[in-house]
């Protein structure tokens, strides 16, 4: 199990906490120690939108051995109204072939994966269609 | 810097080589090199490969290959980019020799695959693994994502990228080193079993064993041993955003654009100068952008491009003469080492069926993740 590590990224997957560069606006999820557009090392927390849009998405049907029970499923890179991007599997959906480009969406609290043999949940967002 | 040449090549097959270990493979592919170049020794060796402590428990590949290939106590450096390890394990060579640092340097690429791993968790350790592989994401979908959204934009069809795959596997049948050697059709592309949508299995490069490796050396080392020098005109590398979700643009690689800006006006080429590129397909549609992106033709241009046969032997643009990653088979780490190796055949006009005829400056380029990285070079043949 790998507890430090799951931890250390509960702020960003259980509440999409995000860091601003005070400078030039860039929104850095996970936030990060420099800014890659300016340079500037000051950031605010802040929180990110959670509703959105699909810029592109794919239908996993063969996974790695963690996933393979749950194939096949949908998974598509969102762009929030806040701009920024991120990757998230899209959840509920029952017909793949409606899945569009640019269909709205909004990130809910989901159980991402089990780690290890006992099966320990890991958490984190997942779109839906809104 | 100084002039620097290849004058050697050697590869294995590339396949499901069960019967052979990781070191057999490498020591096998960097003795034909040796023996092909002429060399007595060799000063300093570099093994590229992506993730041999995943595929096969094995790190340290550096030392591992030079006490098998019984070239102690010269240094021996493993290099690791992703799936561009072997382009980058030839450009450490290549700066070596041109420093003036070492005079004869072994490149070599290797990757050992079928060894029982997990490949698609082992492969994935090249994107991010918080923020892309932790959501369940896998290569073939992230290059699927790219394919749809390259789809939406300009139009690109299943039968376009199918198109790639039905090319290569005609090179690839005449290529006596490569996994497969079979003809394919469009329809087989479009029928076979769903992947990662919109990709079936034939839009997706193979699971492989393989090794490859080259000599570089000076122009003056060349000229002492009689060897027509192949020489490297230009090496550039550029890098971008681990993750795909950070790119100011899906259908754009921007490493691939910024790497072929450096390569171009390091050569003082342009891609109409061109006569014969290698190109990173590990998925269909990497094959469509990257022809796009290093200026073969306008993007969004490069399904119809393909479509048309203006990438085949005879084309406009030959691109993966030697079968590319689809059907020559992808050693992730051999890959880009492989690629050189082509265009050392082909510029020796060595390339039997597959001879692109009068070639004389080629191209590899060779990326790794989802084009985090991407390594060009440039290679002209005697005049």
């Amino acid at each position: 199990m790998i507890t430090a590590r799951y931890h250390r990224e509960v702020p960003q997957r259980y509440r999409l906490e995000a860091g601003k560069c005070t400078k030039c606006g860039y929104v850095a999820f996970p936030p990060r120690l420099v800014c890659p557009k300016c340079s500037t090392k000051k950031f605010k927390p802040i929180v990110l939108k959670d509703e959105g849009k699909i810029i592109t998405y794919t239908v996993i049907r063969v996974g790695p051995d963690k996933f393979s029970k749950e194939t096949p499923y949908a998974i598509g890179i969102i762009e929030l109204n806040d701009k920024l991007r991120l990757t998230a599997q899209i959840a509920g959906v029952v017909d793949f072939e409606k899945l569009k480009i640019g269909q709205k969406v909004k990130l809910v609290f989901r159980k991402i994966q089990d780690d290890g043999k006992a099966g320990i949940h890991m958490y984190g967002y997942k779109a839906v269609l809104a | 810097m100084r002039d620097v040449v290849v004058i050697g090549a050697g590869m294995t097959k590339f396949g499901e080589l069960w019967g052979k270990s990781i070191k057999d493979i490498f020591v096998e592919a960097a003795l034909k090199a040796i023996e092909d170049a002429g060399v007595k020794q060799i000063d300093s060796m570099y093994v590229g490969a992506m993730s041999s402590g995943l595929f096969v428990g094995q790190e340290h590949l550096g030392a591992v290959m030079a006490d098998y290939l019984g070239v102690t106590p010269i240094p021996a450096t493993h290099v690791e980019s992703a799936c561009a390890s072997g382009g980058v394990s030839f450009r450490q060579a290549y700066l070596e020799v041109a420093s003036g640092a070492s005079d004869i340097v072994l490149a070599g690429g290797v990757e050992k695959m079928t060894d029982g791993a997990d490949v698609t968790e082992a492969l994935a350790t090249a994107a991010d693994q918080e923020y892309e592989v932790y959501q369940g994401v896998t290569f073939p979908g992230l290059y699927a994502m790219i394919a749809h959204a390259h789809m939406k934009e300009f139009g690109t069809t299943r039968k376009q990228l199918a198109a790639v795959a039905v090319k290569n596997h005609r090179n690839g049948a005449k290529n006596p080193n490569a996994q497969f050697r079979s003809e394919i059709t469009i329809d087989q592309v479009l029928n076979a079993t769903m992947v990662s949508d919109p990709f079936g299995l034939l839009d997706c490069s193979p699971v492989s064993d393989g090794a490859a490796a080259v000599i570089v050396t000076t122009m003056e080392m060349a000229k002492k041993l009689k060897k027509k020098p192949i020489k490297v005109i230009a090496s550039a590398q550029a890098s971008d955003t681990i993750a795909l979700h950070s790119r100011p643009s899906i259908t754009t690689i921007g490493s691939v654009v910024n790497a072929a800006k450096k390569a171009y006006k390091m050569a003082g080429l342009k891609p109409s100068d061109i006569d014969l590129c290698e190109v990173h397909d590990c998925f269909t549609i990497a094959e469509i952008v990257v022809s796009e992106d290093l200026g073969f033709f306008k993007k969004g241009e490069g399904g119809k491009a393909a479509e048309k046969g203006l990438t085949a032997i005879g084309g406009k643009i030959p691109i993966n003469t030697s079968g590319g990653l689809k059907s020559k088979g992808h050693p992730v780490g051999a890959t880009g080492i492989a690629q050189i190796i082509e265009l050392y055949e082909q510029l020796n006009g060595k390339a039997g069926d597959r001879q692109v005829k009068g070639a004389r400056i080629g191209m590899a380029q060779n990326m790794g993740g989802s084009g985090a990285s991407c390594v060009i070079h440039i290679l002209e043949g005697g005049k």
